[in-house]
């Protein structure tokens, strides 16, 4: 996997606080055993006015022809709740997005995204206010994302975020995690031989 | 200063320190058909191991069906997904609990069943409802597709050190009164987002009385706050469900086993970032009216005004959450028809659960017009409940008793609500679209549940002389 540096494109606005990876990714697209495909299926129940997906919501933000080919999501609170499903990054990176800043996010979803090359960027409210108008008052609002300095930069403001240095050091490089623990074996062998036989 | 029960567990368990990267050891691989067919297809992609078969478990849970046996009965996805998992069982000499075996179920209620889940140890599962394992004082929580292939390969996991947040509930807990109660309550207080970044420990008199299959489903809606995972310290409740179950240590195991669990709990002095006070007394059995396990209230309260929460995100939250629920502010639930009962997920489906909702049961007859299903966590408690009659109360006032499995609490089967439909739910949670698209589910205990079946609406539970 190659990492992630420095991204420029437009966004989409979905201004809805505690979005659940079950609208992320509902369980009948759960079925499948690979990691692709999920993007069409994207918040389905939002997106689609049928269940077979042939007819689009219009009033949905993602549906919205200023809003195509966006690659930043823009949220708010505690974005990603709810179940494990990894199928949720797998479905917004499918679907074109590189990065999804929000107000907050839920624990499992923010570690997934790290694994999947997906960039989740925490602003404070009155940050993400400010992004959320400049999207609606220029939907083709051009948005940079620059990792390596922790910063938002758009028309609306320059905006520093926070990022822990080993999920920085991770999406930057695209690290095979495994490949790296696995550099460790010796000490994952020592720690098995210290084992008590209960456990 | 003293140590947090999560401390010493997370000490116990580091094998290697690297910058703020910390390598933890995981001692129990929960898995299912679900998450972790792409873990398996990674390791197969780059020729890499599963390193200990002997630490994993799997079972078939979420995707099959409650009315038959066959793999196929819900289509041929899902009977993909569950040829996947046994053939990548096999292929790993991974040890399964298929569809039809004596001891398959929920993985959430298996686990525990089997006495593979002992006090510190550490348990992951691709599933947030791990965190259920802590009622036994492990640390147990939820991870990624892409973490259960770390674990697969490597029998450790990345993590970064959570906060810790202690609840204490004190006192005695009213009659009529569950463990679900609490935990909706304590998510009420603290609001659904209110743990995140936190391992929640539960404790004071009212946690400490609970019995095992209580603390389960005190832990098992941790995640419903946002929590890492829940912990409830091992005491004497605990070594007594486990002295003698299946899979636990025997002899000088076990006495060396409960020499170290005695010092699992947190010392006095510990220090936790937050602490939460809750009067059992207090606590009132609960109904969510919202779609996010935070929205609930007592039976008898009305429902919310959304002008009364004091923040902006929380009043547009409940105007969205009662437009979907077709519910106004001010209306009490006990007006409120449901369609559909729904006993059963891992958080409510265990013989004290199917007891007390039998209980209910046995005092009338399913309402006109609601459909009313039964769903044992897993084979064993299915038989323990038939060797009881449970099954003859339930069929005899009008519920149907269906096969171990998931169901209804994400109907990746044919259990699955329409448009409109409104369930009173055992599960935990009440997301939108989460038992079907267009779907409302209202979050109760068992006892709760079964009284709204026979009622046909919401009902305080207490009313019943039984
Ligand atoms: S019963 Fe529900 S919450 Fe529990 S593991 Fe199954 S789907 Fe998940």
């Amino acid at each position: 996997m190659s990492g992630i540096t420095n991204l420029r494109g437009t966004a989409a606005p979905l201004d809805q606080a505690n979005v659940d990876t079950d609208q992320i990714i509902p369980k009948q697209f759960l079925t499948s055993v690979s990691r692709k495909g999920f993007g069409k299926h994207l918040f389905h129940d939002w997106r689609y006015l049928d269940l077979h997906e042939q007819e689009l919501n219009p009033d949905f933000a993602l549906n919205k022809t200023e809003h195509q080919g966006a690659s930043v999501l823009l949220a708010r609170q505690n974005f990603g709740c709810g179940s494990s499903r990894e199928h949720a990054p797998w479905a917004l990176t499918d679907y074109g997005f590189k990065v999804v800043i929000a107000t907050s996010f839920a624990d499992i979803f923010y570690g997934n995204c790290m694994n999947n090359q997906l960039l989740p960027i925490q602003l404070n409210s009155d940050q993400m206010d400010k992004l959320f108008n400049a999207v609606a008052d220029e939907p083709a609002l051009e948005i940079e994302v620059d990792l390596p300095a922790q910063q938002v930069r758009c028309k609306a403001g320059q905006f520093d975020f926070d990022i822990a240095e080993h999920h920085k050091h991770k999406l930057l490089k695209g690290l095979d995690a495994i490949g790296e623990t696995l550099e460790l074996a010796e000490k994952i062998d020592s720690y098995e031989r210290s084992i008590p036989a209960w456990r | 200063m003293g140590k947090t029960l999560y401390e010493k567990i997370w000490d116990d368990h580091l094998v290697a320190r690297a910058g703020t990267d910390n390598l933890i050891y995981i001692d129990r691989h929960l898995i299912h058909e679900v998450t972790s067919p792409q873990a398996f297809a990674g390791l197969e992609e780059k020729g890499r191991n599963l390193r200990c078969p002997e630490r994993t478990f799997a079972t078939m849970d979420h995707s099959i069906s409650t009315r038959s046996l066959a793999l196929d009965a819900c289509g041929p996805t899902n009977q993909l997904q569950l040829m996947t998992l046994k053939q990548n069982c096999d292929k790993y000499g991974v040890e399964l609990f298929p569809v039809g075996h004596q001891k398959q179920g929920i993985i959430h209620v298996i686990g525990p069943e089997l006495g593979l889940i002992l006090p510190g140890m550490t348990v992951v599962c691709g599933d947030s409802h791990t965190a259920t394992h802590g009622a036994f004082g492990a640390l147990a929580f939820g991870i990624g597709t892409s973490e259960v292939e770390h674990v697969f390969a490597t029998q450790t996991l990345k993590q970064g050190k959570a906060k810790t947040l202690l609840v204490k509930v004190d006192g005695t807990l009213p009659v009529g009164v569950t463990a679900k109660d609490i935990i909706l309550a304590i998510i009420g207080e603290i609001g659904h987002a209110g743990a995140t970044g936190h391992v929640i420990e539960y404790a004071g008199s009212a946690i400490e009385a609970l019995s095992m299959e209580e603390r389960m489903t005190i832990c098992n809606m941790s995640i419903e706050a946002g929590a890492k995972a829940g912990l409830i310290a091992p005491d004497e409740t605990t070594y007594a469900y486990l002295k003698n179950r299946e899979r636990c240590p025997t002899g000088a195991d076990w006495e060396q086993a409960l020499s170290y669990w005695q010092q699992l709990k947190s010392d006095a002095d510990a220090h936790f970032d937050t602490v939460v006070n809750l009067q059992a007394s207090d606590i009132t059995p609960q109904v969510t009216w919202g779609t996010n396990p935070g929205q609930v209230i007592g039976v008898n309260e009305a429902i919310p005004q959304p002008q009364s929460f004091s923040d902006e995100v929380s009043r547009t939250s409940a105007q969205k959450a009662l437009h979907y629920m077709g519910l106004q502010p001010g209306q009490k639930l006990s007006d409120v028809a449901v369609s559909h009962v729904f006993i059963g997920s891992c958080t409510n489906s265990r013989i004290e659960d199917l007891r007390a909702a039998a209980k209910i049961a046995a005092a009338g007859k399913v309402a006109e017009g609601v459909t009313a299903i039964v769903v044992p966590g897993s084979a064993q408690v299915k038989q323990q409940a038939e060797s009881e009659q449970l099954d003859k109360i339930f069929t005899e006032a009008g519920f149907e008793w269906r096969l171990p499995g998931c169901s209804m609490c994400l109907g990746m089967n044919d259990d699955i609500l329409k448009p409109g439909d409104r369930c009173a739910s055992t599960s935990n949670r009440n997301f939108e679209g989460r038992q079907g698209r267009g779907s409302r589910t209202h979050l109760v205990s068992p006892a709760m549940a079964a009284a709204a079946a026979i009622k046909g609406h919401f009902v305080d539970v207490r009313e019943f002389d039984v």
